[in-house]
């Protein structure tokens, strides 16, 4: 057994696992942040301009829902290299865990924004009406209905969002944007090392599943249904 | 007292103007239960919803309390719409606030209130619908009965003077709508609340409403008195109304009246000569048989009213007629 496990994995570098492991967590904590921290606003914003919602307008609706249309429907291999130059610009290299962020970002941050739009036009009609009945202003109507009313939904989609950046990242590391995906390219892809690669496979697979169960988990607690 | 002047709506679809309550003026009165009964697109909902300007009306004039509400601004309306309390249909409570939550809300939203008085006025409230038990419920948990008596202590949270009903017991079975519409009409008495009430039941007006006032397609058809227009009604779509409310199959009724012989008169009786045993001492006194061949005693709101359809044969038709009206009888010969 322990022969055959060596003969296996004997060359697996378990501390380079580890490392590439921790990038990977790295890369897609801080683009979740920021997807969501730029993804909410422009979300709300797509939903309160959108038809017959309580700041419609056709122009700024039209203009941000291009800007977020295109910016979803670049693959994200492509985004990746489209963004490297701006990404250099902004935080001087387009390498490394810090490297993929940006690219990571401009990728999570619009596919989130659609999702927080979606769940906010789910909320009731209604409940908008009871709250402006009640002589709340539009400040008052996004944070204290909309947004608590729409938190399943939200973090439904923030499950989502994170999902998506797990293999955004992975694909970051075909231009060496560091993190397992970096590691399977590097070792599995480049090296033949298959034992590598199954890790690393593994790995990502588990990391969804724990951020899948997670995330349904928080929408169950916030349903109140 | 809101007072509406020649006020119209129109919505804009694709581009046009569909009229939905053409130019109406009309007055209710500080304190009253005002009904607006209509079929399903009468624009019952247009009207209620102008009165705290979640539809802009596009013509007229508004005036509560002698204030032309149609001119305030933004702020202006804002202030207004906390004294103007409003119930729906589904409730539209939020999901993610507990019931607690949901009645403090408008205090919170007002921001004029301290912690310690939104409590105490949530607990007052909570104990006037009887819910104290379900404070820290969450609305998901509630019977509908109870919801909407959750929508009723949100909507007075913020002491209005108006509370505006869309269709407020249309989800709820019989019994819960009882029960509900009791809660009204004890508010309107113990707050002197003025409610305005929609409803497509008859019935809901009957128990509750003062005055009512019947729309179809745009327009108030038929108001007044519940009792004038209950017990009296002259547009066609308000007699629909009653019929439907009375269970009465009216062809079936027609038929029923061809057999039967002589003269056939209706006679309404409201208040106290409900209880009089008159028809006994008139048929003694004229000599006229009849027979009884519709009939129904109940209330409106709080007075008690009796309308029956009678056949009457031989003996004086005058001496009797005139007995039933010195009675204060109201006497309508159907043939
Ligand atoms: N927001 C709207 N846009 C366009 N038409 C509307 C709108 N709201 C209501 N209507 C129309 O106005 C008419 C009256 O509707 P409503 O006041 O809801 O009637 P009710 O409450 O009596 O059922 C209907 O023909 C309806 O289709
Ligand atoms: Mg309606």
């Amino acid at each position: 057994m322990e022969a055959l496990m060596e003969t296996l994995m004997g060359n697996v570098d378990w501390a380079e696992i580890g490392w590439a492991s921790w990038d990977t967590l790295v890369m897609v904590g801080m683009s979740l942040l920021f997807s969501v921290l730029i993804g909410l606003p422009i979300g709300v914003l797509l939903f309160l301009t959108g038809k017959r919602q309580l700041l419609e307008q056709p122009v700024a609706y039209a203009v941000l829902s291009f800007i977020v249309n295109v910016l979803r429907s670049v693959p994200f291999i492509i985004l990746l290299i489209v963004m490297i130059p701006f990404t250099v610009m902004l935080i001087g290299t387009s390498l490394g865990v810090a490297g993929a962020i940006p690219p990571l970002v401009a990728g999570g941050a619009p596919f989130f924004a659609r999702l927080v739009e979606t769940s906010l036009r789910e909320v009731d009609r209604g409940i908008i009406e009871a709250t402006q009945a009640m002589g709340a202003n539009v400040r008052q109507i996004i944070f204290g209905a909309l947004l608590p009313e729409a938190l399943p939904g939200i973090i439904a989609g923030i499950t989502v969002t994170a999902i998506t950046l797990v293999s955004y990242a992975a694909m970051s590391g075909v231009i060496g944007g560091g993190g397992l995906g970096d590691l399977a390219i590097r070792f599995g892809y480049q090296r033949f090392q298959t034992d590598v690669m199954v890790i690393t496979v593994a790995l990502l697979v588990i990391f969804v599943q724990v951020l899948q169960m997670a995330g349904d988990r928080l929408v169950l607690h916030f349903s109140r249904k | 007292m809101i007072v509406f002047d020649q006020v119209e709506k129109s919505y804009q679809v694709a581009g046009r103007a569909i009229p939905a309550l053409h130019p109406t003026s009309m007055t209710i009165e500080t304190g009253e239960v005002f009904g607006i009964v209509g079929h399903s697109g009468a624009g019952k909902s247009t009207l209620v919803r102008l009165i705290n300007r979640l539809e802009p009306s596009t013509g007229g004039r508004i005036l509560i309390d002698d204030e032309d509400i149609t001119r305030y601004s933004a702020a202006e309306l804002r202030a207004f719409r906390r004294k103007v309390g409003m119930i729906f249909q589904h409730f539209n409570l939020l999901a993610s606030k507990t019931v607690a939550d949901n009645i403090a809300f408008p205090m919170k939203l007002a921001g004029i209130y301290s912690k310690a008085d939104i409590r105490s006025r949530v607990d007052e409230l909570l104990a006037r619908v009887s819910l104290s038990d379900h404070a820290s419920k969450y609305p998901s948990q509630l019977s509908g009965g109870q919801k909407q008596r959750v929508g009723i202590a949100r909507a007075l949270a913020c002491r209005p003077t108006i509370l505006l009903c869309d269709e407020a017991t249309s989800a709820l079975d019989p019994q819960t709508t009882q029960s509900v519409l009791k809660l009204l009409a004890d508010l309107n008495r113990e707050l002197g609340l003025t409610i305005v009430l929609i409803t497509h039941e008859m019935d809901v007006v009957r128990r509750v409403c003062d005055r009512v006032a019947v729309m179809d397609a745009g327009r108030v058809v038929e108001m007044g008195p519940v009792s004038e227009v209950f017990l009296h009604p002259q547009h066609p779509t308000t007699r629909d109304f009653v019929f439907e409310s009375e269970n009465v199959d009216h062809d079936e009724l027609q038929e029923d009246l061809q057999k039967a012989e002589g003269r056939i008169l209706r006679l309404t009786f409201k208040g106290e000569s409900t209880y009089r045993p008159l028809l006994g001492s008139v048929a003694r006194e004229s000599g006229v048989d009849f027979s009884i061949l519709s009939g129904r005693i109940d209330h409106i709101k709080d007075t008690p009213y009796g309308q029956l359809t009678l056949s009457l044969v031989g003996g004086d038709l005058e001496v009797a007629m005139k007995a039933l009206e010195a009675a204060e009888v109201h006497v309508e010969v159907v043939r």
